[in-house]
């Protein structure tokens, strides 16, 4: 890559992912940027729970403790922060942020970006269509909506990096659009220049899942990587035709062929459309190539211009799940769970608890593979959990389920044990994709800044 | 002879849908999962979790085939009632399907 390039390290990958290895890109990855991604599918439904508690809440959480350990650091070397840990509520973390920063006695400018969040005036992108079905949003779900947000893309971050923040807090974005951001700003590339927008995209897409792309939840050769337990975030040097993949030395992991291109299809539905509020883009093109151990050059990325509408996710409160789990042993350790299992569904229909469906699997046989399991593997299992999960739009039946499930100790078949699990009432959220106009949205978005030379603006 | 022998998977959630990547280990393995692993037979083998659709993406530049399963995860990882609500399992669960060496 002769032309100018900026180093990017990936963050977090999920609300709950381990900041170490955050810290070793910063220290050791000569990166300018870190961009973490807090924000999966039904994390908003998380942070709206703390949100309805205390209207100070409804942010990820673990952005202050990440901030603590990797802001010193990061300052020091003049990196750069990106994250999405704003959820339903920026400002706040915004805040939080600042009072951190004040403590540390850190002089940092913060930007927050809002507008992703649609609930409020969702009435003004009415009439809604789901993104799949193209069925109308049903009054049923209207009623019960506890989230409604837009994607956003990568323009307002980099306008906010360009007014010069060091750290730039987001609500809804696309994933790779936090790693778009900080492309557009250091290596100024155009909204239009598709060409370099998709390296961009491309390297955002294969960062946002952090480890996923050195080595975690490998599907291949798992076992032949070395240092899991000391695994390394990824780091991309993204220039104008051209994204070098690669981690730091000491950390553990791989990153190869297999670790790179697992990730790049990740999640990805149409390899040749990948939609993004900041392009379409197309990977069928894309080569990857083994530079050095543990670093691969990806070329190839190609772009189209962006949708007009945004994507938005809607999640509406849908009831309840309780859930009992209890083990049973060898001799016929299944069919013992199978009899516990009945006597609990015997007990919810005499009860007349108002549970809407039943779900019956075992931990240890079935759970995951339900009626593709192989019912051979089932005759000599050592000990096998009952997993009684129930569906109710009552919170007290999801709670009742528990205390059905505690009296099998005694009054069931043998060798009830390892009683786990019975107070994991959670509630439960819908979810529902929709497009809506970017225009409209776009009138909503806005982008302020605390701290630093100014107060808030 | 089973999917396992010739590829590996790794599979995520998108609402009510999962995504797999199915990746040969070779080109000649590549060649085989693109004859055998249609979209209507990833349809037909998760039909017990519910499977309304399948797409099928080729992606030969990775030795890859992507797939789109609709309607499998119960209305979304956060109403799902399952051990495995995000669909982490499923790219697994394909490998099992038997192939004509």
């Amino acid at each position: 890559m002769g032309s100018k390039t900026v180093r990017i390290g990936a963050g977090l990958g999920f609300y709950g992912d381990s900041f170490l290895p955050a810290l070793d890109v910063i220290q050791n990855g000569r990166i300018e940027y870190l961009c973490c991604e807090h924000l999966a599918e039904l994390t908003l439904a998380i942070l709206k729970k703390d949100q309805l508690k205390n209207p100070e809440l409804g942010f990820a959480r673990d952005l202050i403790p990440m901030l603590k350990l990797l802001w010193p650091e990061a300052q020091k070397r003049g990196v750069r922060i990106v994250s999405n840990a704003g959820g339903l509520n920026p400002k706040a973390a915004a805040m939080a942020a600042k009072r951190l920063a004040e403590e540390l006695g850190l002089r940092v400018k913060i930007a927050l970006i809002e507008g992703d969040d649609l609930l409020g005036s969702l009435a003004e992108f009415f009439p809604l269509k789901h993104l799949q079905t193209q069925e109308p949003l049903p009054e049923d779900i209207k009623d019960r909506l506890v989230f409604a947000n837009a994607y956003l893309g990568a323009a307002p971050i980099a306008q906010a990096l360009k007014e010069g923040a060091d750290l730039v807090l987001t609500g809804r974005v696309a994933d790779c659009s936090l790693f778009l951001a900080p492309c557009l700003h250091e290596l100024g590339w155009g909204l239009d220049d598709l060409e370099r927008l998709a390296q961009g995209t491309l390297a955002g897409h294969l960062l946002e899942c952090s480890a996923q792309v050195t080595g975690g939840n490998h599907g291949g050769d798992w076992e032949g990587i070395e240092g899991l337990e000391n695994i390394g975030y990824p780091i991309a040097e993204v220039g104008d035709g051209s994204v070098l993949i690669t981690k730091t030395p000491a950390s553990g992991g791989r990153v190869s062929f297999d670790t790179v291109r697992e990730q790049l299809l990740y999640e990805m539905h149409d390899p040749s459309s990948y939609l993004t509020p900041d392009l379409i883009l197309d990977i069928t093109q894309v080569r990857l190539k083994e530079v050095q151990k543990n670093s691969v050059l990806v070329t190839g990325a190609k772009g189209r211009p962006r949708p007009d509408s945004y994507k938005a996710v809607m999640g509406y409160q849908d009831g309840f799940m309780g859930q009992a789990i209890l083990g049973y042993s060898w001799p016929e350790a299944l069919k013992k769970a199978k009899k516990a299992s009945e006597i609990l569904t015997y007990k919810i229909k005499t009860l007349g608890l108002p549970i809407e469906e039943v779900h019956t699997s075992f931990l240890g046989f079935n759970s995951f593979f339900e009626e593709l399991a192989d019912t051979e593997a089932a005759k000599e299992l050592n000990e096998v959990y009952l997993r009684l999960a129930v569906r109710t739009q009552s919170l007290k039946a999801a709670q009742a389920l528990s205390r059905l499930a505690v009296p099998l100790a005694l009054q069931g078949p043998p060798t009830a044990s390892g009683f786990i699990g019975f107070e994991r009432t959670r509630e439960l959220i819908g979810l529902w994709p929709t497009s809506v106009d970017r225009g409209a949205v776009d009138r909503h978005v806005c982008i302020k800044s605390l701290g630093g030379d100014e107060g808030a603006s | 002879m089973l999917l396992k022998e010739v590829a590996f998977a790794r599979s995520g959630d998108k609402g009510d849908i999962v995504d797999i990547g199915l990746f040969a280990f070779s080109k000649e393995d590549y060649a085989l999962i693109k004859e055998q692993v249609s979209a209507k037979r990833v349809k037909a083998h998760f039909e017990p979790f519910g499977a309304t659709r399948a797409e099928r993406y080729e992606v030969p530049n990775l030795l890859a085939l992507k797939f789109v399963v609709h309607g499998v995860l119960q209305g979304g990882a956060s109403r799902s009632l399952r051990a495995d609500n995000l669909g982490k399992t499923f790219g697994a669960m394909l490998l099992k399907m038997p192939l004509e060496p």
